[in-house]
Formats: structure tokens, sequence, C-alpha cells
């Protein structure tokens, strides 16, 4: 079954508008590959972020790393700031164990030690299995374990959200 | 059947580069570059190898290449058991078996092998149980893998590409696993020339067949080349009938800039070390500024954290 899904660009606008009082001199936003770090780019541009923005592959922190070996494509983080005493703004595209954003906080703290990290996502899709929620989110929804959310972007920029 | 391979074509041992596909090679590259940073952090660690007990099995001394494997699988969170076990002419394959049960009883995930007889790693993959790997890290003159990838990995970080190169490789190819190993993956990588150059009694006959060119004159073979890779010269050679002398050797085949200058202006020069200076090269190019040597070092540590993540991967598959 597919159904449609909201427009992925007044989502992220919203997500923008919650986030933007909350910043700091000191935040930094950091995505997550893939989809997290194409939310993360938008959010970036639209608040202005004095500082550069961060990405994330958390293939070396999976905890299901054992059973399923190596992702192919591991993509090098590339946090181009010291994390020392910074807020951090973590961005992904879709929340749905908690196991990504844990993996993602342990990444974090080996390159230092933050003063606060914050998780916004554009789809809370429900699911949790970790004590982990957004502090800024797109959207919520409920969906069945059998489904997946996916966020795709296409060859001209534009991001979309499928349920599938 | 291919020991180093699983049968849908993940990497199950690292043996040897020969007959190893150019999307594994590039694989191990590509992983080794997202580890590049973990050195660079504040912790150099990650945790993907955590509970894995990885043992170096060097029955051949070796400081750095031991060390590199050691810190390498450290920064992958794994533990590590180093064993140098001295080996006598008699010892027999027996025994290696007999070490390798012990330790796999002891609830070994992966062997680090060295040894003076080409074909060990290869016996000892053999044996042992499937969720177990085994990583070739010298074995007499046959193979050393993971200094053929970490030199792949220094040109692709020097020069990018590998289709538009010409490299040579100079010196005592007869008796180097290093050499052979570099010659499978330039070809696999698709270097379109690669040059072999030293005396005849250093160069094993039919080295034509590994899709070289040979030369016995190294201002010829230096002509143009974009990677210059030294091998080191071992003292022993100068005692058998195969060389008159070190002084001898470095007049014809020692790496002076002189000679260095016959390259392409950036050309870079490579050495799996440990160097002899004033032997096979010059200190003068070895700690000069076409010199990549000391990089070398550091991304080994970096390609052989990324062929100990894909094993493991697979291994648990």
């Amino acid at each position: 079954m597919h159904a449609s899904l909201p427009d992925v660009d007044p989502l992220i606008a919203r997500l923008a508008d919650a986030i933007a009082p909350t910043l700091t001199p000191d935040t930094v936003i950091v995505g997550i590959h893939t989809g997290g770090v194409w939310v993360a780019e938008r959010l970036h541009a639209i608040l202005h972020c004095a500082l550069p923005l961060g990405m994330l592959d958390i293939s070396f922190y999976r905890d299901d790393f054992s059973r399923i070996g190596l992702h192919p494509q591991v993509k090098p983080s590339n946090l181009p700031f010291d994390l020392e005493g910074r807020d951090i703004l973590l961005v992904d595209d879709v929340l749905h164990s908690g196991r990504t954003v844990r993996a993602a906080m342990n990444e974090l703290f080996d390159y230092g030690r933050p003063a606060s990290i914050r998780l916004a996502v554009l789809v809370d899709r429900g699911g949790h299995e970790l004590p982990i929620r957004p502090d800024f989110t797109g959207l919520a929804l409920d969906v069945p374990a059998h489904q997946n959310v996916n966020l795709s972007r296409l060859d001209d920029g534009h991001l979309t959200l499928t349920l599938a | 059947m291919n020991l180093q391979l699983t049968e849908d074509g993940r990497l199950r041992h690292l043996l040897t580069l020969d007959g190893l596909p150019r999307a594994i090679l590039t694989q191990i590259l590509d992983t080794a570059e997202s580890f590049m940073d973990v050195g660079e952090r504040e912790v150099k660690k990650v945790p993907l190898l955590r509970g894995k007990s990885i043992f170096n099995l060097f029955f051949e001394p070796s400081t750095r290449t031991r060390t590199t494997f050691e810190i390498a699988a450290k920064r992958l969170s794994a533990d590590v058991v180093n064993l140098n076990i001295a080996t006598s002419s008699q010892t027999k394959g027996e025994a290696i078996l007999d070490t390798v049960d012990n330790l796999a009883a002891m609830h070994a995930d992966m062997f680090i092998v060295r040894h003076a007889q080409s074909g060990a790693a290869h016996f000892i993959a053999r044996h042992v149980a499937p969720h177990i790997s085994v990583v070739n890290a010298g074995d007499g003159r046959h193979a050393h893998p993971t200094q053929g990838l970490l030199d792949m990995f220094t040109i692709r970080r020097f020069k990018g590409e590998f289709h538009n190169l010409t490299v040579a490789i100079v010196g005592d190819v007869l008796h180097s696993r290093v050499a052979r190993s570099q010659i499978h993956a330039l070809t696999t990588l698709g270097v379109p020339e690669v040059r072999v150059i030293g005396p005849k009694t250093l160069l094993p006959t039919g080295v034509e067949q590994m899709g070289v060119k040979v030369f016995h004159d190294m201002e010829a073979g230096l002509a143009g080349c974009d990677v210059i890779i030294m091998l080191r010269l071992q003292n022993e050679r100068m005692k058998g009938a195969l060389l008159p002398s070190a002084q001898e050797y470095f007049k014809f085949f020692g790496l002076t800039p002189e000679k260095l200058a016959l390259a392409r202006p950036d050309a870079i020069v490579m050495h799996p070390g440990p160097m002899n200076r004033g032997v096979e090269i010059d200190s003068e190019v070895a700690d000069g500024p076409q010199s990549v040597i000391l990089p070398q070092v550091t991304y080994g540590i970096a390609v052989r954290m990324a062929v100990m993540a894909l094993l493991a991967g697979t291994g648990n598959a």
C-alpha cells in the first residue's frame, strides 16, 4: 500500500519556526546520513546558522553490525568544529526505534563533550524501542511496524516522503 | 573455490590480492577513507569490534606491521593478543594447527598471521571454523596484501585516480612479497603501465607475465613515472652471489635526487619500510618533499581497520 504523505517543505518550515527561538550562538546543526543531512541542510539555510553544518555517518556505531555487517557505503563523518560546550541540534529524517539516534549520540561523545543535544526529526513514525523522544517534530504518525516511511531526494533537490 | 570470498562474493579472509575483484579492493579503500578521521578525534576508537578477540600470530618478527595491526584492532575496540612465536626449521604444520586450535578454544574471532613460509595463512584459513577470519600479514615471498592495499590507498590519496598513472617498482622484486601484492593490485585497479626496475639477478624470470614492463636501467625506467616504489634490499642478498656490494647497488639502483629528477616533477616516492638509507634510497630523497613514506605508515592503520571491520562483518553474517 502506498499512501500519500504531506509535502516536505511546509514540514521543514514548521520545524524551523519551532527551532528558531531556541538557537544560541553555540548551536551547531548535525545531520545523520543520508536523509537527516538533507533535512539538516535545509534547516541550516533557513535558520542562517553561522557555524558550519555537521554530518554523521553512524555505520561504525550501529548495534546490529554483528548481524548485518558494515554498510557498503560508509561516508566519513564530518564535524568541522569543536564539540566541546556546544549546543547540538541533531537532525534525522525519520524517528523509528531510536537506535540510530542512540548510535549518533555515542559517536558525538567520541568527538568531545557537548553542553546539550536536542533532537529534531521530520517524521516521528512511532514504534520507539528506546527512551528517546524528539524535541522538535515536523509530523507525528502512528505507522504499523510492517510499513516504512522513506524520505527520498530527486535530482533537482526536491524532497518527498513515501509510506510503503 | 575462492577461499577468500563467501558464496555471495563478500570478503571472508584476506590472504592475497591475486584474484580479488576490483570492487572488493575499492570497497576496502573507500572504507579505509571513512576510518581516516578516527585517529584525529578526541576518542580514537569506534565500537565496531567490541567484544571480539583478535590474535596477532607472528611466526616471523616484525615490529611495525604488528604494531599497526594492533593499533588498528584497538581503534575498532577489539581485544588484541600478540603472540610472537619462535619457529625452528623443524616446526611442522601440525604444530601451527595445534596453536591455532588452542587459540580458537579461547574464542578467537580473527587471526593476523605472519610466517616465513609462503602459504602459511592459506593453510590456517583452510583449517579454521567458519566464524573465524584470517588476515595474511606476510607469508614468505608470496603476499603481503595489507601492505599492497595501503600502497594503493596512498597512491589514490596523492594521485586521485589509477587509470592515468605510470608506476615503477624498484629493487629486489624476486624476494619481495610486497612487490607481488602491489603488482596484482595495480593491474586490478587499472594502472596502464607498471614497471619493474632492477638487476637481472633480483627480478623473477617471467615477471612480464604479470603484466609489467621490465627495465634493467634505472634512468630509462624512471622516465615519466608518477609513482616510484622503492623496495627494501635485504642485507643477506649481498652475502650471496646475487649482488657485488651495497655501494655498487646504490650506484645503479639507489634512488638519488638526480635519478628522481628523471621522473615527473610531481612524482611521489614510496617505501614499505624499514629503509636502508644509502643502499636503496638516499636520505635526501627519503626525507624530501616528494617522499610519502611516513603517510604510508599512518594510512596503514586506516586500511587495516577497514580490512578487519569488513571481515568481522562478514564472519558473523
